[in-house]
């Protein structure tokens, strides 16, 4: 049976990569004795993929990893036994029956991300927020250097800005598009909003929270955003 | 949430943050307002080293067990953490509470190898605490030492309150009561040492004073008051199988190096290697009952949710039940897909029929340690193994389908001679030979054999004590030597050679061997940068000469020399339970290679009896 878990990771988790909350899941699964399943050959591995990576420093109230069960297990027991065995600061939220496939994989789904980006005490920027991301959002295009591992390339990110906007407490709610087919990470909107403000961010002054990743189940025309979970069944 | 000693800045500053915030499943939380008395236990290296030491995790469930106890875990920042606390001021901090070390009752430093001396020091400086305990006052913490290095503590009297000779499970109890009682009379510090110093196994240097003849060599070691015992005793647990042992160890959040429960299944050697310290300071051979260790894996596995389990001895293969384990977790968890891992496994027909079944032959390697190329050599030093065992041993693995093998000399062995090292090339190649003897159609492409070396230390308590060592010239002379001899080889391709840097070899010669004087050393090369000594990137050979040049300690004195049978060694004052006598022949058997059978086959009277237990205690063939 495939399996969506969904977990929140806060507090000092944030310190904690993303391998090594791979190799969290790993040693608590065995913990709260979920029967998982293993990939075949001499140095079986659990079948365990994670929809996102999370960089170092962030926290989340949705994080995804979907898991292959040999012993199916209700929804309700399983949350119970990985919290009981869990650390501080991770919390499972959910746990959903999915549909089995390659297209259904929860990395291959994501779509978009929400983000909560929120300014360190001190380092609030000396902007007219509300101004700027009205001018932001006034653009048609947004020319941006974006840096990847081999090299530097100009990049329109306007387009992968879904959605921006100032909170009720001051702080900045972004909708990107996230995954395989276009990924806009929250701190270059940032930067760049400041840049275009002609300001410069003070140093480390963002405190980002992921809050849900979405699968697109639109008609390829119109984009209509899934949260990933929604996508399973609760197991009884 | 835990608060944190170290800024959400900082932390996302440094390597690896994850070293420094606790929390690990496992790690013990408790209120610091309802415990008597607060331990930081210490492991002077990096958190992924620290982490992996079996006896910081017994001692850490042993100590939480008292409910009037929270002991918490402390390492060494790494260099980037390190620089910034010294430049912010920033106190060091144990894992759980986040609270200054300062602020303990003890701080618990465990000494496995010689060089982590300087990090010693690092932890104690940046914890605000005096480097010398001459110089603590009455609130700072109990700095007390332990573990292997501790059975010749001086080169570190200087820095330690108290030192523990032994294993921890037997007297800690009374040590943290007699504390408490002294705090609780408001007893001066000075009183809680000199008292403490009653207790078996606790040796506070400050209360003795040690003279020097004109030569250098010690003149005499003493207590300074009648009421302090001239003889430090070893302490020993005996019955192994109802010692407390971690059913929930901690698990880290990181890869370290023990990455997987560690299943302790006796402690002691009954092989008497001569160069070996701990086959001679852990006798007698104590093993756990086989019921004991099932229910220890069940719980460590269970609890760890860790995907592999790793026997833990100085020699696997004489631990009377190990068909009996080794087949109890094969059988209970190879469906759990736990990985079992034996290492210090003589290689015979059974290791090699438990290795098929644990692991990927193509991928693993057989691991030989011959410690001597000769014949000749190993009877010298003791080492039971025979060049007939190693190959046939070899040409079993080769049927079996190994075809990569590891082997572990030493060089600078007393009595060794050009012969002898470059019997280390011939013995590689003719285990190459076994290998394309076997058809070509049958075998799996080359065999890879990879020889190491690494240079003999002397070290206190075994019967190479008084040998001497040789200057870094000669130690890469003799590498040469071997590195040489191995390229003229017909199969020298299959053939690999490593060896190991020669001075840090003489450094860990002179702390192994050193006395009071070599303290100030050792402060000398901290203050002016020494630090991580065990690692290569960070070691600096001219800033120890430096250091040795400027408070004029001669390093050829505790390095050069041979000791004389009857010179007072700086250890001399502990009991181990080996005798000097037994050590005294073993060192005469030794230059005349004569092989001392092992305590099974036959007791040598070695001393260790005295303990009435382990293997002295059960009936012999």
């Amino acid at each position: 049976m495939k399996v969506r878990v969904r977990f929140s990771k806060q507090g000092n988790m944030k310190y904690i990569g993303h391998l090594d909350v791979m190799r969290y899941f790993q040693k608590a699964i065995r913990r709260a004795r979920i029967d998982i399943a293993y990939t075949e050959g001499l140095s079986p591995h659990m079948i365990m993929s994670f929809a996102s990576p999370l960089g170092v420093g962030l926290t989340s109230d949705a994080e995804y990893m979907d898991i292959e069960l040999r012993t199916p297990i209700a929804s309700r027991e399983a949350i119970d036994a990985l919290n009981r065995v869990g650390a501080e600061g991770i919390t499972v939220t959910g746990f959903w029956e999915v549909p089995e496939g390659k297209a259904n994989k929860a990395m291959t789904l994501v779509a978009a991300a929400d983000y909560v980006v929120r300014f360190r005490g001190g380092r609030v920027p000396d902007i007219d927020l509300s101004a700027a991301l009205e001018a932001f959002l006034a653009q048609s295009e947004i020319p941006v250097w974006k840096k990847s591992k081999k090299s530097e390339r100009e990049v329109d990110i306007r387009p992968m800005v879904y959605e921006l906007r100032q909170t009720d407490d001051g702080a900045v709610f972004l909708k990107l598009a996230s995954g395989s087919a276009a990924n806009l990470k929250p701190e270059l909107v940032m930067d760049t909003l400041f840049a275009m403000s002609g300001v410069e961010p003070p140093p480390f002054a963002y405190e980002i929270n992921r809050c849900e990743l979405y699968a697109d189940t639109g008609d390829g025309e119109r984009r209509s955003l899934t949260p990933l979970g929604a996508l399973g069944r609760e197991i009884l | 949430m835990r608060k944190l000693a170290l800024s959400d800045e900082l932390l996302q500053s440094i390597e690896k943050p994850a070293r420094y915030i606790g929390g690990e499943t496992g790690s013990v939380m408790k209120n610091k307002d309802e415990v008597a008395l607060r331990f930081a236990l210490c492991f002077p290296d990096v958190y992924e080293i620290g982490m992996s030491h079996l006896g910081i995790q017994i001692l850490y469930d042993m100590f939480n067990r008292r409910e009037d106890v929270w002991c918490e875990r402390v390492y060494s920042p790494w260099v980037d953490l390190d620089r910034q606390m010294r430049e912010r001021k920033i106190p060091l901090f144990a894992l759980e509470s986040q609270d200054p070390i300062r602020e303990f009752d003890f701080l618990g430093i465990t000494l496995q190898y010689e060089m982590c001396y300087t990090n010693v020091l690092q932890v104690l400086d940046l914890s605000g605490i005096p480097l010398r305990a001459a110089d603590r006052p009455q609130d700072c913490p109990i700095v007390i030492g332990g573990g292997p290095c501790a059975y010749n503590p001086e080169p570190l009297a200087a820095f330690f309150d108290l030192f523990y000779i032994g294993e921890g499970e037997t007297v800690y109890d009374r040590l943290f009561d007699l504390y408490l009682s002294c705090k609780k009379g408001g007893c001066s510090r000075q009183e809680f040492l000199r008292r403490a110093a009653q207790i078996p196994g606790i040796y506070v240097p400050s209360l003795y004073e040690v003279r020097y003849h004109e030569d250098g060599t010690i003149a005499s070691f003493l207590p300074v008051a009648e009421d302090v015992p001239a003889v430090v005793e070893k302490q020993v647990q005996m019955d192994l199988s109802d010692a407390p042992y971690p059913e929930a160890p901690i698990v880290p959040f990181i890869k370290v190096t023990q990455d997987r429960v560690v299943l302790e299944i006796q402690r002691g050697c009954i092989r008497g290697c001569r160069f070996c310290q701990a086959g001679m300071i852990y006798r007698p051979l104590r093993e756990r009952s086989l019921d004991c260790l099932k229910e220890h894996a069940d719980r460590m596995l269970a609890n760890t949710g860790h995907e592999e389990i790793s026997l833990s001895s100085l020699s696997s293969s004489d631990y009377s039940e190990l068909p009996g384990i080794v087949n109890y977790l094969i059988d209970r968890y190879q469906d759990e897909k736990i990985n079992i891992s034996l290492p210090s496994l003589r290689i015979d027909a059974f290791s090699l029929d438990v290795m098929s079944k644990v692991q990927d032959v193509r991928k693993s390697s057989l691991t030989f340690a011959p410690e001597a190329g000769s014949q000749r050599l190993r009877d010298v030093i003791n080492k039971g193994l025979t060049e007939e065992v190693i190959l046939q041993g070899a040409d079993e693995a080769f049927h079996g389908g190994w075809n990569k093998v590891k082997l572990y000399f030493m060089l600078g062995l007393p009595t060794e001679t050009e012969d002898d090292r470059k019997e280390i090339a011939h013995l590689a190649e003719r285990i190459a030979e076994k290998y394309y003897e076997i058809p070509k159609e049958q075998r799996n492409g080359k065999c890879q054999i990879t020889v190491s070396t690494s240079f003999f230390v002397p070290k206190p308590f075994t019967p190479f004590q008084w040998a001497p060592m040789f200057q870094p010239g000669d130690y890469l002379g003799f590498a040469k030597t071997v590195n040489h001899e191995i390229k003229a080889m017909k199969n020298q391709k299959s053939i690999r050679y490593n060896w190991h840097h020669a001075d840090v070899t003489l450094l860990e010669g002179v702390f192994a061997r050193g006395d009071r004087r070599v303290s100030e050393v050792i402060l000398e090369a901290y203050r002016h940068g020494a630090l991580y000594d065990a690692w290569t990137e960070y070691w600096d050979y001219d800033r120890w000469l430096q250091a040795f040049a400027q408070v004029g300690v001669d390093m050829d004195f505790y390095t050069m020399r041979t000791r004389d049978l009857n010179e007072i060694l700086p250890w001399n004052f502990i009991r181990i339970g080996v005798t000097k006598e037994f050590l005294k022949k073993e060192w005469q058997r030794a230059q005349e290679g004569i092989v001392t059978p092992n305590c099974r086959e036959k007791c040598s009277g070695c001393g260790a009896a005295a303990y009435q237990g382990g293997v002295c205690a059960a009936r012999r063939a």
